[in-house]
């Protein structure tokens, strides 16, 4: 069924914006649907921020237009604002204020929402609730801004790289919390450079890179489209360099990659690849030192595209 | 709230009604309270420093009836002779003795005989206490001498309140306190907000930017107040400073300088991204006010060709005023040159301050 525009609730065209000599959003083109959660996956400095605040209205695109519920930021500015939930990236929040102080100062912006003991239930922060904000964990500072962006009920929630610094237990607990929302139908983006973040939020991916998106699509679509489905990871012994031709003719290899002195095959046939590797190496008498393996994920995605990895730099 | 599905916002309920307790500049303002109060350093600097530094000055220029003057001669003749006089403190010194107890600052003035039978002073003639104190011994030295008083005089000692040091004192430190809680009070804060990305995520919320501001403008009335009264208060139980023109005028004197002082703050955190800028700005703003403003000792004693920049800066207008409606009684219609200047002050900042006000 063809959706005309307006009732996509994020509609973005043409988006370029310049930083005195550098291109940080070069002509970029975003349609997020109703009720999904959309991911912005890229490196540092990839665009995604500069992204998702021209889509907050705190950041003026160069050229470009964004139309959000149907409404522009030039028009109708007071309204999208009752109607966005924002998390901003490392936003600190008063440390002399309480958790529930916090969440009222918020709640008194909006129109309607619900109850301020209601959104610290959803997030979770119940036994904080009286505790200053300076005294919470990284894990709770990040529930609480969730939390903040949620007190006006939003029809379209922004969340700027939710878990970035946080450790694996907060990270998944903050997950669990994104996954309810989700539940509700609301439609989110989100932004971040954990791909397994966006393998297990998002709906749809976009993977930026220099203000461009290089790829769109599901996650396991956008797996499918390097077409191998696992990685094995190996280093030898040895200093003469292996022969990537003779590597990538093995039964089930697709491409082979050196990497970090070690060697990186991608395989459509795992229990074929592997065997046919050890005879190879067996056969010219190369001891194997390491082999891992692993399902292909949207960081190999991002390394087939670009030669480079997420968090390199 | 939670079926929130295609349709949900063509099916949002209307606005809802807020109590007052719920609006957005009362949560502001209550913000702004709870931040302060929660600061312990900034409580200190507002309520107790200018009370302590008001109570130290008052006792080390309190006014000692009957001063008597430290002052040292060389000769047990002349120490004999001088000591006649009651407000004389003489020692017998040598003379090597007598120059390094000058130097130390310990006498004002070392009597020496001459050779000629006469007395050589030696003391600073810039110094008020030498020069004061060469008047009172060359009385003495000529009165041993038995010289008498041509015309006979009497004293009438005027110690009344309102012209003492403290009196000149206070009124000082209440326009001081006046620009510092305005200028730090309010540029840190905003600073701090801007630095920690807070100024950001607010205006990303349909939060009123002018309610932010004015939240600011609104803390400030309610602690002013309290402010005022603890070092007025002091000043005038402890020390007896009067307060002679009508209360509600000192009120509103205080009102609009507290005002001014606000927006030369809110001017100052306009642009600044750190704390270490924001502080060297604020001290650039504050330290020429401290220096000329006259609340130590009065800005008049500065030569003439600085008169009209001393006269221009707000805390001059400020503390003059002050000084005439607690010392002079004198009633706002008189301090219309002050009003002038804080009200210009406070036109312009506030004016400058919207123009280059960055909220990211």
């Amino acid at each position: 069924m063809p959706i005309s525009p307006s009732q996509l609730p994020v509609c973005v065209h043409g988006l370029r914006k310049t930083y005195s000599d550098v291109v940080a959003v070069d002509g970029l083109d975003l349609e997020v649907r109703q009720g999904e959660c959309f991911g912005l996956l890229g490196p540092n400095g990839a665009g995604k921020t500069t992204t998702i605040e021209i889509c907050e209205g705190l950041t003026a695109p160069d050229a470009g237009t964004v139309e959000l519920l149907g409404l522009r930021w030039e028009t109708s500015a007071a309204e999208l604002r009752q109607r966005l939930g924002v998390q901003l990236q490392e936003t600190q929040l008063s440390e002399k204020l309480t958790v529930e102080e916090t969440l009222r100062l918020f709640r008194s912006f909006y129109r309607r929402g619900p109850a301020v003991s209601e959104v610290i239930a959803m997030v979770q922060l119940e036994e904080k609730q009286n505790s200053r904000v300076g005294s919470l964990s990284g894990g709770q500072k990040q529930r609480l801004a969730l939390a903040c962006a949620l007190v006006g009920d939003p029809d379209l929630l922004f969340l700027d790289e939710p878990t970035t610094g946080l450790d694996p237990q907060a990270r998944r607990q903050l997950w669990d919390l994104i996954e309810r929302f989700k539940t509700e139908g609301r439609t989110i983006i989100l932004t971040t450079h954990y791909m397994d973040e966006a393998e297990r939020l998002c709906e749809r991916v976009a993977v930026m890179d220099h203000g461009k998106v290089i790829a769109l699509g599901t996650p396991r679509e956008l797996i499918a489209s390097i077409g191998a489905e696992h990685m094995v990871e190996f280093a030898v012994d040895g200093i003469a360099p292996l022969d990537l031709a003779a590597l990538e003719k093995l039964d089930g290899v697709r491409v082979a990659h050196c990497q970090n002195g070690g060697y990186q095959l991608q395989v459509t046939v795992l229990h074929r690849a592997v065997p046919a590797l050890f005879d190879e190496l067996a056969r010219n008498r190369i001891p194997l030192t390491e082999l891992r393996t692993h399902s292909a994920t949207l960081e190999d995605v991002f390394v087939s595209l670009t030669g480079r990895h997420l968090r390199d730099e | 709230m939670s079926e929130g599905t295609a349709v949900a916002h063509e099916m949002r309920p209307a606005a809802e009604r807020k109590a007052f307790i719920e609006r957005s500049l009362v949560q502001l303002t209550l913000v702004r309270f709870r931040e302060f109060w929660r600061e312990p350093e900034a409580v200190f600097w507002v309520f107790v420093f200018p009370m302590l530094l008001a109570g130290g000055l008052g006792i080390a220029f309190r006014n000692r009836p009957a001063d008597v003057i430290k002052i040292a001669a060389v000769g047990p003749q002349l120490a004999g002779a001088l000591r006649a006089d009651k407000g004389l403190s003489v020692e017998q010194v040598d003379v090597a003795a007598g120059e390094q107890a000058l130097r130390a600052g310990r006498i004002v003035l070392l009597a020496v005989p001459a050779a000629n039978g006469g007395v050589t002073f030696r003391y600073d003639d810039t110094n008020p206490d030498g020069r004061a104190a060469k008047l009172v011994v060359d009385r003495a030295v000529q009165r041993a001498a038995g010289a008498r008083d041509a015309v006979a005089v009497t004293d009438d000692f005027v110690r009344e309140p309102g012209s003492r040091y403290i009196d000149f004192l206070v009124p000082g430190l209440v326009g001081t306190n006046l620009m510092g809680s305005g200028i730090w009070g309010i540029g840190f804060t905003i600073v701090d907000a801007r630095r920690k990305k807070l100024l950001k995520r607010l205006i990303a919320s349909p939060m009123p930017r002018w309610q932010y501001l004015l939240s600011f403008l609104l803390s400030r009335l309610a602690l002013l107040y309290i402010e005022i009264a603890a070092v007025v208060g002091f000043g005038v139980l402890v020390f007896g400073v009067p307060v002679r023109g009508p209360l509600w005028e000192l009120a509103l004197l205080c009102l609009l300088s507290s005002i001014s002082f606000s927006t030369l703050g809110l001017l100052v955190a306009s642009r600044a991204q750190t704390m270490e800028a924001a502080s060297g700005l604020m001290n650039l703003v504050m330290l020429p006010m401290w220096i000329f403003s006259g609340v130590f000792f009065s800005a008049d004693r500065f030569p003439n060709v600085f008169q009209p920049f001393v006269r221009a800066l707000p805390l001059t207008a400020v503390i003059d005023a002050m000084r005439g409606s607690m010392l002079q009684g004198a009633h706002l219609s008189q301090l219309g040159p002050q009003l002038a200047v804080i009200t210009c002050w406070m036109i312009l900042c506030f004016f400058t301050a919207l123009k280059l006000f960055r909220w990211k």
